[in-house]
This record gives C-alpha cells, structure tokens and sequence, in this order.
C-alpha cells in the first residue's frame, strides 16, 4: 500500500519556488533515500512533508496515509505519524528533555484516544529507548538540545522518533557532521526502527550513511525535481561520479 | 512637575481624620513621623511623566480618582473566600484586609523561640519602643513620594522579627486582600522585617483583590512599603507577588538594608493589577553582601507593570545581580529600570543586570533602562537588555513533535519564566509562585488566542 504519494509538488519559499514538480511515491516498510547538491529543494521537501507553514504549497498534492496531508497543520501531521528529524535541532533553554519527550508522546497519545502517561510509567519506556541510542541518562535533565555536541542533538532526534514510533519518518541529513561511531549509532537506531508498517525517508548530501542503512530506493534531486531514481545501487554511481553529470543533465532537459 | 493640589483633596481630608485616630496617635515620634512624610507627599503630589524616574508610567489616572481611606478591616471577608489565595504547604499566615489584620483569618502555627510575627498596629499599641528604632528609618520618603505617602498613612502591617541566630524554615505568607465596597478604596500596608545576625527567614508579600460586586471590580489603591533590614550573615528570602484585578493601582516598595555577608533574595512576580509599579532598593551597606534580585513581570490586556530597580553599593566586596524577564502580549506595557549607584568607597563590587523581554504581539511595549553610576574605580558592572518574541523555529519544532499550537506557544513562555523560577529556592514558596505563574501564562496565551480571533474575524 502506498503510504506517501506526492504528485507534482511545487512550492516556495519567500516567494522564491524551490520545489518544481515532485512526484514520488513510497510503500509502508521501504527506505527510500532523497540525495542531491545543496540547494536542490532536499531540506525543503522534509520540511514540506513536515506542514512547515513558511513552506507555501503553490500546486500539486500529498497523499498520506490516504489523508490530504497539505490541509494537515504540523502537530495535526505529527499525530498522523509523520515526524521529521531537524537538520538543526532547536534549543529550547528552560524544557528539560524528559518533559518534552512526554509532552510530545501524551500530545500525540491524546490525538489517538489512548490515555496520556504519567512520569513513572514514562521512564522506563524512554530508558529503553536510550540504551538503544547510547544516550547518557543525564541528558534526559538538561534542556532540550541545550549545550548538546552535534552528535548528542542528532541522537536526540532520533531517541524522539523512537518514542513517538511515527509511520513516516523523515530524517534530514542526520549524517551531516556525525563522526564514525555516532553515525554507526544513528544508523542502528534508525535501522531497529525499521519495519513493515514505516517508512523511512533518508535525506543526505552523502552517500556514506548508506552504507549502514541500505535503502530501497535511491532519488536524486536536481533544481527542485527528481532527476533520477534507481535502486540502492545508484548511490554508489552518485559517489563516484559526484552529481556533476546529473546537474549537466537536468540542466539539458 | 507635580499635580494640582486639588487632586490631594482626598488625601488631605483623609489625613486630617487618620492621624487623630490611627493606632499610636498619642506617640509623639510617630506623630511626627507621619506629619513629616505627609508634608513631604503635600509638597512633592503625585508625579508626571515630567519626573525622570516616572518617564513610561503615567498616573493621571491615579491622580485623579478620589481614592477614600479603607477603615473596614475584615468585613465580610469569610475564610471560604480566601480559600483560592491559600499557600501550599506548612502554614504561617496573617490575612491583611484594606491594611488591617484580621487575627480570625490569620494563623501562626507553631512559631518558634526567637521569631516573632506579628502586625504592626498591635506592636504600635503595646511595644512601640522596640519599634521606634526601625521605624521609617531607611524607608526614603524624601526621594518617593509613594514612599511618604505610606508612611503618612502608616498603622498596620505585618511585623517579623528574629532574634540572633534563629532558622525559621518555614514561610510567612503575608495576604494582602483588597476589596471596595464604598467607591474607590486605598490602603497603606506597611511592614517591618528586622532579621538579626546570623538569622534566616522567607516572607512571601501576596497581594490579591475581591471584586466589589458580581460584574464590578471596583477600584483600588495600594501603595505599600516594607523596610527589611538583614543583619550581618543574615539570610532572607523577600518575595512579591502582584495578582490583584485589573482595576487596582498596585505600588510597593521594598528597602532593603544588608549588613555584613548578609545574603538577601528578592524576588518579584507581577502578574495582576492594572498599573503597577514594583521599587526594589537595596542597599548593600556591610562588607560582602550579596543580594539577588529576581523577577518576573506577565502581562496583557492594558495593563501596566513598572520595575524600579535602585540597588546601592555603599561597601567593598558586595555582590548584585539583577535579573528580570518581562512577558507583554495585548496592549500591555512594562517598564524595566535598572538603577545602580556605586559609591565612593564599595571596591570590588561585582554588580550584573540583566532585562529579557518578550513581546507577544505588536501593541505590546517595553521600556528598559539601565542606568550606572559608579564613584569606585575598582569595580565591575554589566547590564543587558534584549527583546524579542517567541521563535518561530522553536514554535514549529515542538509542534512538529505533535504539541498543539497553543500548548507550544505555552510551553515556551514557561521555559522563558523558568529562568526567574531557577533562581528560587525549592520550597513552598517557589511552589506557590510556580502555580500561579502556569495558570497566569495559560490566561495569557487565551488572551493572545481571542485577540487573533477577533483580528480574523474584523
């Protein structure tokens, strides 16, 4: 069953169109993966998919779910199962990250009709999910993504993911600036999460997350369309030969 | 530069009657004591934008509102009534209603040997001697015309007092309640903290109002003034909370006189009243002081929170540091001043302030100011403002985590707020002020809510 389909998506940012007809689709328990230079509208579509109001959606739909994603808000989104992992995760001084972690889970639990949870039945589940991401317990204290190394703020997004375990999963360059361990961690976290009721959608400038999490589906994004999809294969083609050729190509047609 | 005295009428007229029948009116000190501070309100009046030190808040109002003397203490007030303005926790209470103490909703608990806590017009009756001493003595009448006023119209109030060396762990929660029955009503509450060497307290100054009537607030006047002397290694927690209605005038001013190494906290939570006006003056008078002044000031609709920080720096070695983070949505205004005089002979002081804004919509308004003057040549200072609003990115990310809109926009003022909550002790106190300040935050973010609908739907 197809879980997102996106059919001739454009849409601007301040006025300027980044996103200049979108069309892809992806089943629930696939991995597909958004590559392309900087610049090609890969952190716009995240954000899209996420109903960032900035983010004007000028033609084309989103289906999701079998839900018109584009009349979603975020939190409405967010409810339904979508969750984006944040390029740059935001500090919030003075909300410590247990309390947003519930929040977030109770928001969402409230949206489905189940019962919110109480902090004592809370900790054990997101102890769980910690040792999964080899968090330390002590940045459960501290303020969201506070004074947190790049590598602890980007493990925070994804010990979000696991605790809100959304269908559509959107993590926006996750890798950018994870040294090896940390991307190893990343990458088992984001892999344990796999399952035939998700789908992942990988956004990367490279190619070497995909080594951990091989994908189903590879795209290539050029000047705000998809130039080129293929199989995990064409990643490796992409690190070859860089995304020269394929910019030269778009740039023809 | 002041106000025709025509608008002193009622203040006169009210003053001729006061001092004949005021507790202790046969003592010849605190005759004089009134006299002199009303002569010096007479003289000076309500004061204008014109006066430097009242530039962003205008009295006119006040000024011209014949605000009558509340001489009904209690009437009518029940203890079910006051049941939504109680203090968590262990108990140490005394209920002031229109400035006068009302012993039947009061209640002590068990105090203490050392620690006395009582009300000023019982003192004035039976011990003025040991009064006498502390009494309008550092209280600057002469600079505040406010500060006369109250002094003019000094009677009841609460009185604390510790002796050398005694903890008292438990706070005194002072509940100042405010009702007008008859027209518009003052008081003049006045209180005296005195905490000897080595001794350590927390008071907590509360004010709140009952509307006069189903569906009318009535209007209220209350300017009040507290001296708390802390004596050497003495430790005091000072709060204020400011929570009356809309249609109260609310002016305090706290004077603070610091011995040596004593370590004083003053924290200011101004969420209620129409047009408030908070003075917090420290002087930091024995070698080593260290004072922390703390606040937090919430506010929307048309209201009006002044801050009047003057802190003074008379001895080498003492500590300040100011921090203030001021929340504006509607048409609110609020006011940061940030005075800070260090004299000739305080070296190494160590004096910080810091004024956070955030404006929760266009018409909002802050004013911030700091003001330095330093006579020591070995000293450091800082001082900062910023204003803002709340971060969009912020905003998105936790409602990308599913957080409703509103529930994010609240979730982000109390991380704001939290940074003044931090700076408190864990205690009932801190408790107190926290749940007032969730639901004051949450009243703020429907206000903003209504003021949107109705934008859409004119």
């Amino acid at each position: 069953m197809n879980l997102l389909e996106i059919k001739n998506l454009h849409a601007t940012v301040g006025g300027v169109e980044i996103l200049k007809g979108i069309n892809l689709t992806v089943e629930a328990g696939e991995v597909h993966s958004i590559m392309g230079p900087n610049g090609s509208g890969k952190s716009t579509l995240a954000q899209v998919l996420a109903r960032r109001e900035s983010y004007e959606i000028t033609k084309g739909e989103i289906v999701y779910d079998g839900k018109d994603l584009v009349a979603l808000k975020p939190e409405e989104a967010a409810c339904e199962g979508v969750f984006l992992a944040f390029q740059y995760p935001v500090e919030i001084p003075g909300i410590s990250n247990a309390y947003f972690l519930r929040s977030a889970l109770n928001a969402v639990r409230k949206y489905r009709g189940q019962e919110e949870m109480d902090a004592i039945d809370f900790l054990p589940l997101l102890r769980q999910k910690l040792k999964l991401l080899e968090m330390d317990d002590k940045l459960l204290n501290r303020s969201v993504n506070e004074a947190f190394s790049g590598g602890e703020k980007k493990r925070n997004e994804i010990l979000q993911m696991a605790v809100l375990e959304p269908k559509l999963a959107i993590l926006d360059e996750t890798d950018s600036g994870l040294d090896i361990d940390a991307l190893r961690i990343v990458a088992q976290g984001v892999n344990a999460m796999r399952s035939p009721n998700r789908a992942i959608l990988l956004v990367t400038h490279y190619q070497r997350l995909l080594n951990y999490i091989v994908p189903d589906r590879v795209h290539v994004l050029v000047d705000g369309k998809i130039a080129r999809s293929g199989g995990a294969e064409l990643a490796l083609e992409l690190e070859d030969k860089g995304y020269g050729t394929m910019e030269a190509a778009a740039g023809r047609a | 530069m002041t106000t025709a005295t025509q608008e002193l009428t009622t203040y006169h007229e009210g003053f001729g009657g006061f001092e004949k029948s005021a507790a202790g009116h046969r003592l010849a000190w605190l005759r004089k004591l009134r006299r002199d501070a009303f002569a010096r309100f007479s003289e000076v009046g309500i004061p204008t934008t014109h006066v430097e030190d009242w530039r962003f808040t205008n009295l006119s109002s006040l000024a011209q509102t014949p605000f009558r003397l509340a001489r009904n203490g209690g009437g009518g007030v029940t203890i079910k009534a006051l049941e939504r303005f109680r203090m968590e926790g262990p108990s140490c209470q005394l209920v002031f209603v229109n400035g006068r103490c009302v012993a039947g909703l009061s209640n002590l608990g068990k105090l203490p040997y050392g620690v006395t806590v009582s009300n000023l017009a019982t003192e004035i009756e039976s011990e003025p001697s040991a009064l006498e001493e502390w009494l309008g003595r550092y209280l600057d009448t002469k600079r505040d015309p406010f500060s006369a006023l109250n002094t003019a119209f000094l009677e009841d109030g609460a009185f604390i007092h510790l002796e050398k060396g005694v903890v008292f762990e438990t706070p005194i929660h002072l509940l100042f309640v405010s009702t007008s029955e008859a027209g518009p009503t003052m008081t003049h509450p006045r209180n005296l903290i005195v905490a000897n060497a080595g001794s350590q307290v927390t008071v907590v100054e509360d004010y709140v109002s009952l509307p006069a009537s189903a569906g009318a607030e009535g209007r209220l006047f209350c300017n009040t003034a507290t001296e708390l002397i802390a004596g050497d290694n003495a430790v005091v927690s000072h709060y204020m909370i400011e929570r009356e209605h809309i249609d109260a005038f609310n002016i305090s001013t706290l004077r603070i006189e610091q011995g040596r190494n004593a370590n004083v906290a003053s924290h200011s939570v101004l969420l209620g009243g129409g047009i408030v006006r908070n003075n917090v003056h420290p002087v930091l008078n024995g070698e080593g002081g260290d004072c922390l002044i703390n606040g937090l000031f919430a506010g929307t609709g048309r209201q009006h929170l002044d801050n009047y920080m003057l802190v003074e720096h008379a001895k080498p070695h003492c500590g300040s540091r100011q921090f203030y983070n001021g929340i504006l949505g509607g048409r609110a205004h609020g006011v940061f001043h940030g005075r800070i005089i260090v004299h000739k002979d305080a070296q190494k002081t160590d004096a910080k302030q810091t004024n956070r804004n955030l404006l929760l919509s266009d018409e909002a308004q802050i004013d911030t100011k700091p003001q330095l003057e330093i006579y020591a040549d070995d000293v450091k200072c800082t001082h900062g403002a910023t204003i803002g609003q709340i971060e969009e990115n912020a905003l998105f990310y936790l409602r990308s985590r599913g957080i409703d809109e509103s529930s994010a926009r609240q979730l982000l003022l109390l991380a704001f707020a939290s940074e003044c909550l931090d700076r408190m002790a864990e205690g009932p106190a801190r408790t107190h002020v926290e749940t007032l300040i969730h639901g004051h935050l949450g009243h703020l973010i429907r206000a903003a809510n209504n003021d949107k609908a109705s934008e859409a739907a004119g």
